[in-house]
């Protein structure tokens, strides 16, 4: 009683506030609601991923065997057959779209983090290539196909290459910007100290300390590029025979998968999921590469 | 030349010297490669647009505007219009940023406003990123054999007895604008995810203390203090998922149902200019090419103006916030 | 009054001056329109370790890293005058700077080796001048002089960032002396370091002098009294509503600390101000 005499004329209340938790608050009780939706949506988001793991690993599981290596594409009414030239196909056109860009990619970087970074070509290069990250990956085939199908008269996994390699380049061109980037400022003030120029400073010190930035960057865009199907819808659209020339329409495993899904055949059906599965394993192991790269700093 | 006076002036047997004349090639020859690499990537920009307005210029010619508002596509009469997949277009990419963006932002929102421990909330993001990582036509194939037939049961039931509803007018038989939608929706999810986080750890501890201190309930804490601090951040993370929706192809083209018309019904087949381009371009005479590569122009110009907004909306609340702080 | 003096004998016959390394002769150096440096003096002498102190904001970095043309980095920056090193003015039109830091070697405020093994860090210099003769040699002198080998030898492939505060600054000496540079300039190399470590850098100079030119920057005075032989004294002219620096008096160590010429040498080296 005295202690809450004590208390009023201080706080103007008539009595001490409850501290204690009450359920019967209407603030408490929404917390808690939202908490538990909050919950309930978390879980939703995450089970179209284990759906479709288990979508993979059950029924493209099923269908694994050696034969999927070194088969070929089964027409309509045909049983058994694997997707070999499919596999080599995407193998092909990322490694053309790797060559092509992880060069022009680091180049650019270079300009955009060590030569002229407030310059006005830096600032519009780097703009447009956050802006091409978006950029949809049918348009890419689309282009390619104006500039190189139409020329050549013919589908081939050059074109194809070379699309993939428009989607990876922005990939490459930031993340290696990023990376340079991080690169201490002493250091390079101890290169230029000694009487480096510009380029040999770059290529003694800074391109070896970022590299594993960089290779993070070009893993993540293999693997993002590995599993596109439109672009090469417009630039070497499907083979069902092994490859020979690059100037030749390639097979690859994501139009495999686009091609069979359509079909009633349960073989094809089967290989599709297959497909898949060999696709999402290779695009996972890029991406663990990059993260396994990513960690391992100096 | 100044370089060889210094080298003469050295004291005899220094093991210094000026760079060799290979050495200035080399560098000269280094930094103008650099800047061909700066500038390819705007002339690529200017060249995909330059080509593919080309290609698509008699198309444009002949169609005018017309080609916007028309719902034909009649190969044999000639007679082309993209309005179905203009509709098509914003409507199965507003729905997705309805259900990727609420549920993106949520799990946003649950990684980083201290709901789990940091490993576990680690993993969870792992999880996320790997749904980034499944290709598109993955995602078509679980959409055919995985979502049409879960939805279908409950789809029909609705048509039964809401049919009423313009949503609900019609029935689900297989591809459709709802699982073409749902799909796209898991397919931005991580994108709107990963943005959303990235503003929501900008904030400063400091503010998140301000509320705390003040009293808010958690949740109070997060919807008015938090998730405004970072509305910028989630707002341009909305704008480049929307820009993500808007290009996604294979996934659509094999769920959507390439039916040429415009309904409001969510089971109703339709189209989107990219899986017009997917379903039409194999099998497409050269004027229908042409009038492929018009409808790629539009996509490219709504995709470009939507993906600059976004980063432009990035750049700018980066800017912001690391000003403030 | 203060700790310890070099000892100079009066007595005995002033011996005869040492050939100028580097004589710098600024008139006004300027960071865009704000005038950092104005009318400041400096010969170096060979062979000898000159010290460069004041208080912050007086220019003596500045006018270090205008020696090698280090300062070109800055946007902005500008030399009215010149800086004369082996017959010519480094700041003529026709100079690379690329050159001049080839022959003047420059050790920094924070340690800052390569993130590369110790025996690459030495060797970098050996191996951009494409030094024909036994890398590993050279690289064991170096880590001998910079007093490091003995603590390395068994590791040198372990990396240069492996290493203590201390050791980094004596491995980025060593990687600075490999090459055998004429001037050596050393920019507060100890104020990132513990007094241990300080105290062994400064020994190290003291054995470095005799076959380099040594150029320090410190902001601590006991430092200069015991390693430099000439001290230069910059201080701050606020006179102008501006803060430039410039060279007050310029002398022999001894000569600087007790019987300064100028009123603020006095104050300043009498702890008056810092």
């Amino acid at each position: 009683m005295t202690e809450q005499a004590a208390i009023a004329p201080l706080t103007g209340l008539d009595s001490a506030p409850d501290l204690r938790r009450s359920w019967a608050e209407r603030r408490a009780l929404r917390s808690v609601t939202l908490t538990v939706g909050t919950w309930i949506a978390a879980v939703i988001a995450s089970v179209p991923l284990f759906s479709v793991l288990y979508m993979l690993i059950v029924q493209g599981g099923s269908r694994l065997s050696l034969d999927l290596f070194t088969e070929l594409p089964p027409a309509g009414f045909e049983l058994g057959g694997g997707f070999g030239n499919a596999i080599v196909g995407t193998l092909v056109m990322v490694a053309i779209a790797a060559v092509i860009s992880i060069p022009v990619g680091i180049l650019a970087a270079t300009y955009l983090a060590e030569l002229s970074p407030e310059s006005r070509l830096a600032s519009g290069a780097r703009f447009l290539a956050k802006v091409l990250t978006g950029f949809p990956s049918i348009l890419a085939g689309v282009f390619v196909y104006a500039i190189l199908v139409l020329a050549m008269g013919s589908y081939s996994a050059w074109a194809g290459g070379i699309s993939l390699a428009v989607l990876m380049l922005p990939t490459v061109v930031l993340t290696a910007e990023e990376a340079m980037k991080t690169v201490p400022r002493r250091m390079k003030d101890a290169a230029l100290g000694m009487g480096c120029t510009r380029t040999q400073m770059i290529w003694k010190i800074v391109l070896p300390t970022a590299l594993p930035g960089i290779l993070t960057g070009v893993m993540l865009g293999v693997a993002r590029v590995a599993g596109e199907s439109a672009p090469l819808l417009f630039t070497a659209l499907f083979s069902n025979y092994w490859l020979t020339s690059l100037s030749e329409p390639t097979a690859s495993l994501s139009i495999l998968i686009y091609n069979f899904s359509s079909m009633p055949f349960d073989n094809q059906i089967e290989l599709a999921w297959a497909a898949s599965l060999v696709l999402v394993l290779l695009v996972l192991v890029f991406n663990i590469f990059s993260r396994i790269l990513g960690r391992s700093r100096i | 030349m100044a370089a060889n006076a210094f080298e003469n002036a050295a004291p005899p047997g220094a093991i210094t010297h000026p760079p060799s004349s290979n050495e200035y090639l080399v560098d000269r020859g280094f930094r103008f490669l650099a800047v061909c690499g700066a500038s390819l990537i705007i002339l690529l920009v200017g060249y995909i647009l330059w080509k593919i307005g080309g290609l698509a210029l008699p198309a444009i010619y002949n169609y005018h505007l017309g080609f916007l508002t028309s719902t034909n596509w009649n190969v044999a009469d000639q007679k082309f219009g993209i309005l179905p997949e203009i509709w098509g277009t914003l409507y199965s990419s507003l729905l997705a940023l309805l259900i990727g963006g609420f549920f993106g932002l949520t799990v946003a929102i649950f990684l980083t406003q201290d709901f789990l421990p940091l490993r576990v909330a680690l993993v969870f993001r792992t999880i996320i990123d790997m749904l980034a990582a499944i290709p598109s036509v993955v995602f078509g194939l679980w959409g055919i054999f995985v979502v049409i037939p879960a939805i279908r049961p409950i789809a029909n039931w609705l048509n039964e007895t809401l049919g009423w509803v313009p949503f609900f007018s019609s029935s689900l038989s297989g591809p459709g604008l709802l699982p073409a939608a749902l799909v796209l929706a898991i397919m931005v999810l991580p994108t709107i995810a990963a943005i959303s986080q990235d503003a929501l750890h900008l904030v400063p501890y400091r503010t998140k203390e301000a509320a705390y201190g003040m009293g808010t309930t958690r949740w109070e804490a997060i919807l008015k203090v938090m998730v405004p601090t970072a509305a910028g951040g989630i707002a341009s993370a909305m704008v480049l998922g929307f820009g993500r929706a808007l290009g996604e192809t294979m996934a659509l083209a094999m769920l959507i149902g390439n039916s040429n018309q415009i309904s409001l019904s969510l089971f109703a087949p339709a189209q989107t200019l990219a899986s017009l381009l997917a379903s039409h371009f194999p099998e497409a005479g050269q004027v229908e090419v042409q009038a492929l590569m018009y409808a790629a122009l539009v996509l490219l110009a709504i995709t470009l103006v939507v993906n600059m907004m976004g980063t432009a909306i990035l750049t700018i609340t980066q800017r912001r916030i690391s000003g403030r702080s | 009054m203060l700790a310890t003096q070099p000892s100079v004998s009066r007595a005995t016959a002033p011996a005869p001056p040492l050939p100028i390394a580097i004589d710098c002769d600024v008139s006004k150096i300027f960071y865009g329109d704000f005038l950092a440096v104005r009318d400041s003096r400096v010969s170096v002498p060979k062979g000898s370790i000159t010290g460069f102190i004041g208080p912050s904001g007086c220019g003596k970095s500045t006018v270090l890293r205008s020696l090698n043309r280090m300062n070109d980095m800055v946007p902005g920056f500008r030399l009215e005058g010149h800086v004369h090193f082996l017959g010519q003015d480094v700041y003529d039109a026709s100079v690379d700077p690329v050159v001049v830091r080839r022959y003047i070697g420059m050790v920094f405020q924070q340690p800052n080796p390569f993130s590369m093994s110790i025996f690459d860090n030495v060797a970098f210099g050996l191996r951009l001048n494409r030094y024909k003769g036994n890398l590993n040699e050279k690289v064991e002198h170096a880590l001998h002089r910079a007093a490091l080998w003995d603590e390395v030898k068994d590791k040198q492939k372990a990396s240069g960032l492996s290493l203590s505060g201390g050791q980094q600054q004596r491995l980025c000496i060593a990687r600075a002396i490999a090459t055998d540079p004429s001037v050596l300039l050393m920019d507060e190399p100890c104020s990132a370091l513990d007094p241990i470590a300080t105290r062994r850098i400064e020994e190290l100079m003291l054995e470095l002098k005799d076959d380099y030119t040594i150029v320090l920057v410190t902001h601590n005075m006991q430092q200069a009294t015991r390693v430099a032989d000439l001290t230069a004294f910059f201080a701050v002219d606020i006179s102008h509503g501006g803060r430039t620096g410039y060279l007050v008096e310029l002398g022999e160590t001894a000569q600087i600390f007790q019987a300064p010429r100028e009123q603020l040498t006095k104050e300043y080296v009498r702890g008056e101000f810092s």
